[in-house]
C-alpha cells in the first residue's frame, strides 16, 4: 500500500533504531502527544526496541480521554430527552459517565447513532426535520474544522434542528500545562502529526523557545515515529531546542489555512476542563456568540450538570506523563476495557487501553 | 352484466401475513418459492420432520441464525451465508455435513422476488456444498417486527469413527495454518453499509469449506483443531483456541495474508483486519510433522490457494495470543471486546 508500506519497512526501522542507540548517551524522557501515536508505538512494540535510556511517556492527545465527565453526563441527559437523535463518533459511546454510558442509554431507548463525520449528523438532521439532532463535537484541532464546518453549513441552510455539544481542546496549552507542572519529567515532544497538518508547526515555536525543549511533529507509522524520536534525541544530546519537522509529507509550517479559517469563524478560545487534569486556561474552543443557537448546551439547558470523578481513576496523571498505565493500582484489576473507570481505558487512542490491549503482561 | 364476487388475491408480489398462517398462501409460498428450488426426496414428503439413516460414528449437530444487513452484499447474500455458515460449523468439527434445516422469519412486505433470489442462492450453495435442505419453516411478522428476513439453519453431519478434532487438542509445537486472506466478509459488509467506495469492491468470501477440509484431512489426518474465524475474526478464534487448550499461540505478522483493498479499508476505518469476520476461511492447527502436507493440500484447493502457516503453538503464556512484528517486537493479540459492527452475519 503506497504511503504506508514504505513507512513500515523493517530495514528502515532498524537503521533508525541503530542510529538512536548510537547517539543516545544520557537518559531522556520524550512524550508523544497523540493517542494515535501511543497506539502505534504499543502495537508495533517500538517502546521495546528503544534503548533503555530513551523512555517514552504518553501524552494527553486522546480526545475521548480528556473529554470531561460533565460533557458525557450532559450528552446522556440530552440523549434521554424525547425527540432527540444524539450522534457521535463510536468511541464516545463506551466512555463511562458516573452511572452509565451512551450504549446503555441506547439500550434504554435513546436514539444514539454512530457517525463517521459531523456532516453525516447534518444529513440526519436534514432527513429528520421533526427531530432534534445533536452532534457530540469532541476532539483536538483535527476534528475542529469539520465540526465548525457542520455548524457553518447548518447556519447557511437555516437548519433549525441541528446543534453541537462542543468539547473541543487544543494541544499547545496542554503542553504548557505539562511543562509547567511541578512533577514534570518530559524533556522533548513528538507533536501530533494530524493536529499539525491543520495548525502547522509555527504555534509550537514559542512553546519550544519558552521551555527550551525540542518539539518534533511526527507521523504514525513505525518509521515516522522512529524518525521523530531520532530527531528529538539528536536535539536533546546537542542541547538544542526548537521545532524540527519529521512529517514533511503532511505537515507544513502554516498548516491548512482554509481549515484554520473556518475554525476561527465558528469557534473562539475559552478555558476548558480536561478529564482527570482539570481546567486548563485558554485550552478549548466554544461556539462564537453568532452561532449560539447551535450550542446544544444552551438549547437543552444542561450546563448545570457537573458530576464528580471516580477517585480510583488516575487517568489525569497518566495523561500528563506522571504515571505509566501499568503502574496505576487499578490497572487490569478494577479497571479493564470491559469495566473502565476512566476514558483512557476506553478509547482506541487511550494510553491505558493501549497498554491493556498490547502489553498487559510481559511478553 | 355479469356479477362476480371480489375473489381474494392469491398472486402476491410481496410477503403477506397470510403467507405464514399455514393456509392457502402458505402452501402457495412453498409451491412457488421453496419447493422448485430446494426440491429433494425428504422435502417432498411434506411431513413435519425429515427422517434419514444415521451413518456410523458420531453425529455433529449445529445451529446458527442469520440476520445480516444488508441482505444482499458484494459476493453473496443472506441465503448462501446461511447455508455456508452452518456447513462450515459442521465441517470444522471434522464432520461430513449432510442435512440442513431452514427456518425463515419474514417481514411483511418483503418482495417475493427478493425471497426467491435468496432461496435460489441457498439451493445453489447447498448444491455446491453437497448438502440437502431437508426441512423448514416460515413465519411472517408484521412490518417493523424484523428487518426483511432472518434465517435460521441447523445442520447435521457425521464424524467418521476415530476422528477427533477439537479446540482442546492444541499442543506446543503445532503449526497454525490460515486458509487465505482475512477480513473480506466483514469489510464487504462494512464498506457497503457505510457507502464507502473503493477502487475495487471488496467481495465477501462466503463459501462452504467442507470440500477443502475433506482434502486437508485426507492429506493430514491428525489435524488437532479447526475453526472458521467468523465474528471476532482470527483474533477471537485464536484466543478461544489458546484458552481452551491452555497453550500460547505465536503469530508472525509479516505472513498473515490480507488483501490490499481490505488493508486499505481497515487503515481508513481504524479497524484491525485480525478482528474482522470471515465466512469462507478456516484456521487449522496441525502437528508440525504434518504441516507441509496440510499446507500443500489446502493450496491445491480453490478455497485455499493463499493458505499460509501464520504461527505456532507454544507452551509459554497459556491462553494468550502474541504477535511477532516485522520489527522484532511483540504484542498481545487481544480478544476483541465487542462487535465492531452488529448484524454482520
Amino acid at each position: 500500500m503506497k504511503y504506508i508500506d514504505e513507512f513500515r519497512d523493517p530495514a528502515r526501522a532498524r537503521a533508525l533504531l541503530d542510529r538512536i542507540r548510537q547517539i543516545a548517551r544520557r537518559e531522556w524522557t520524550i512524550m508523544e502527544i497523540c493517542g494515535g501515536q501511543t497506539h502505534s508505538i504499543m502495537r508495533n512494540g517500538i517502546d521495546q526496541l528503544l534503548p533503555p535510556n530513551v523512555r517514552l511517556v504518553h501524552g494527553p492527545g486522546c480526545p475521548v480521554c480528556v473529554t470531561p465527565l460533565e460533557t458525557i453526563e450532559r450528552a446522556l441527559a440530552i440523549a434521554a430527552m424525547p425527540n432527540v437523535i444524539l450522534t457521535s463518533f463510536g468511541d464516545m459511546l463506551r466512555v463511562p459517565g458516573s452511572q452509565k454510558d451512551l450504549f446503555m442509554a441506547r439500550s434504554e431507548g435513546a436514539d444514539v447513532r454512530i457517525v463517521f463525520s459531523p456532516l453525516e449528523a447534518l444529513q440526519i438532521a436534514r432527513d429528520n426535520p421533526d427531530k432534534e439532532v445533536v452532534f457530540l463535537a469532541v476532539g483536538f484541532e483535527t476534528t475542529a474544522p469539520a465540526n465548525a464546518m457542520a455548524v457553518r453549513q447548518a447556519a447557511r441552510e437555516g437548519l433549525p434542528n441541528f446543534s453541537e455539544l462542543v468539547s473541543q481542546v487544543m494541544v499547545p496549552p496542554a503542553m504548557r500545562a505539562i511543562l509547567s507542572s511541578p512533577g514534570n519529567r518530559v524533556q522533548g515532544f513528538l507533536a501530533a502529526g494530524h493536529v499539525c497538518a491543520i495548525m502547522g508547526y509555527e504555534e509550537y515555536e514559542p512553546v519550544a523557545a519558552e521551555f527550551g525543549v525540542p518539539v518534533v511533529p511526527a507521523g504514525f507509522e513505525p518509521v515516522d515515529l522512529l524518525d521523530g524520536i531520532l530527531k528529538v534525541v539528536e536535539m536533546l544530546e546537542e542541547g538544542r531546542s526548537g521545532v524540527v519537522n519529521a512529517y514533511g509529507r503532511v505537515v507544513s509550517r502554516e498548516g491548512n489555512p482554509e481549515a484554520r479559517r473556518v475554525m476561527q469563524e465558528v469557534f473562539e478560545v475559552a478555558d476548558r476542563p480536561w478529564r482527570g487534569i482539570g481546567v486548563i486556561p485558554a485550552s478549548g474552543l466554544v461556539l462564537r456568540r453568532e452561532y449560539d443557537i447551535f450550542d446544544a448546551e444552551k438549547r437543552f439547558d444542561v450546563s448545570h450538570i457537573a458530576p464528580q470523578e471516580s477517585p480510583l481513576c488516575k487517568s489525569g496523571e497518566v495523561l500528563q506523563g506522571h504515571l505509566k498505565p501499568s503502574d496505576c493500582p487499578a490497572f487490569g484489576r478494577e479497571c479493564t476495557p470491559q469495566t473502565p473507570l476512566g476514558a483512557t481505558m476506553v478509547s482506541s487512542e487511550g494510553a491505558c487501553a493501549a497498554y491493556y490491549r498490547y502489553h498487559r503482561k510481559p511478553l | 352484466m355479469q356479477l362476480s364476487c371480489p375473489a381474494p388475491i392469491l398472486r402476491h408480489e410481496t410477503v403477506q401475513m397470510a403467507h405464514g398462517a399455514g393456509g392457502r398462501l402458505s402452501q402457495e409460498l412453498t409451491a412457488r418459492v421453496f419447493m422448485p428450488r430446494l426440491r429433494n426426496a425428504f422435502l417432498e414428503q411434506l411431513d413435519d420432520q425429515a427422517r434419514f439413516e444415521a451413518e456410523p460414528g458420531r453425529i455433529a449437530f449445529t445451529t446458527d441464525t442469520y440476520v445480516v444487513s444488508p441482505i444482499f452484499f458484494p459476493g453473496g447474500n443472506i441465503g448462501d451465508l446461511a447455508v455456508n455458515g452452518t456447513v462450515n460449523d459442521l465441517a470444522v468439527g471434522g464432520a461430513v455435513p449432510c442435512y440442513l434445516s431452514a427456518g425463515f422469519v419474514l417481514e411483511e412486505g418483503l418482495p417475493l422476488a427478493d425471497l426467491e433470489r435468496i432461496v435460489e442462492s441457498m439451493a445453489e450453495a447447498a448444491r455446491k456444498a453437497g448438502v440437502l435442505i431437508v426441512c423448514g419453516d416460515t413465519k411472517v411478522v408484521q412490518k417493523g417486527q424484523c428487518d426483511r428476513i432472518f434465517i435460521n439453519t441447523s445442520g447435521v453431519g457425521f464424524i467418521p469413527p476415530g476422528r477427533d478434532v477439537s479446540c482442546r487438542n492444541l499442543r506446543p509445537g503445532d503449526a497454525v495454518i490460515l486458509s487465505g486472506a482475512i477480513g473480506d466478509h466483514g469489510m464487504a459488509i462494512l464498506t457497503t453499509r457505510e457507502g464507502l467506495s473503493f477502487q475495487s469492491r471488496i467481495q465477501s468470501d462466503s463459501a462452504a469449506l467442507n470440500s477443502l477440509i475433506a482434502d486437508l484431512l485426507h492429506a493430514a489426518p491428525n489435524v488437532h483443531a479447526m475453526r472458521d474465524p467468523t465474528r471476532g475474526g482470527v483474533a477471537a478464534t485464536l484466543n478461544e483456541l489458546a484458552s481452551s487448550s491452555s497453550v500460547g499461540i505465536e503469530l508472525d505478522e509479516a505472513v498473515i495474508p490480507v488483501r490490499e483493498e481490505v488493508r486499505g479499508a481497515s487503515e481508513l476505518l481504524g479497524i484491525d483486519p485480525l478482528t474482522v469476520a470471515n465466512e469462507g476461511k478456516v484456521l487449522i492447527v496441525v502437528p508440525a510433522a504434518e504441516a507441509a502436507e496440510a499446507l500443500a493440500a489446502m493450496q491445491a484447493h480453490e478455497h485455499g490457494k493463499e493458505a499460509a502457516i501464520i504461527g505456532k503453538v507454544v507452551k509459554e503464556h497459556p491462553g494468550m495470543v502474541v504477535m511477532r512484528t516485522p520489527f522484532g517486537s511483540g504484542r498481545i493479540v487481544e480478544m476483541p471486546l465487542g462487535e465492531q459492527l452488529p448484524r454482520i452475519c
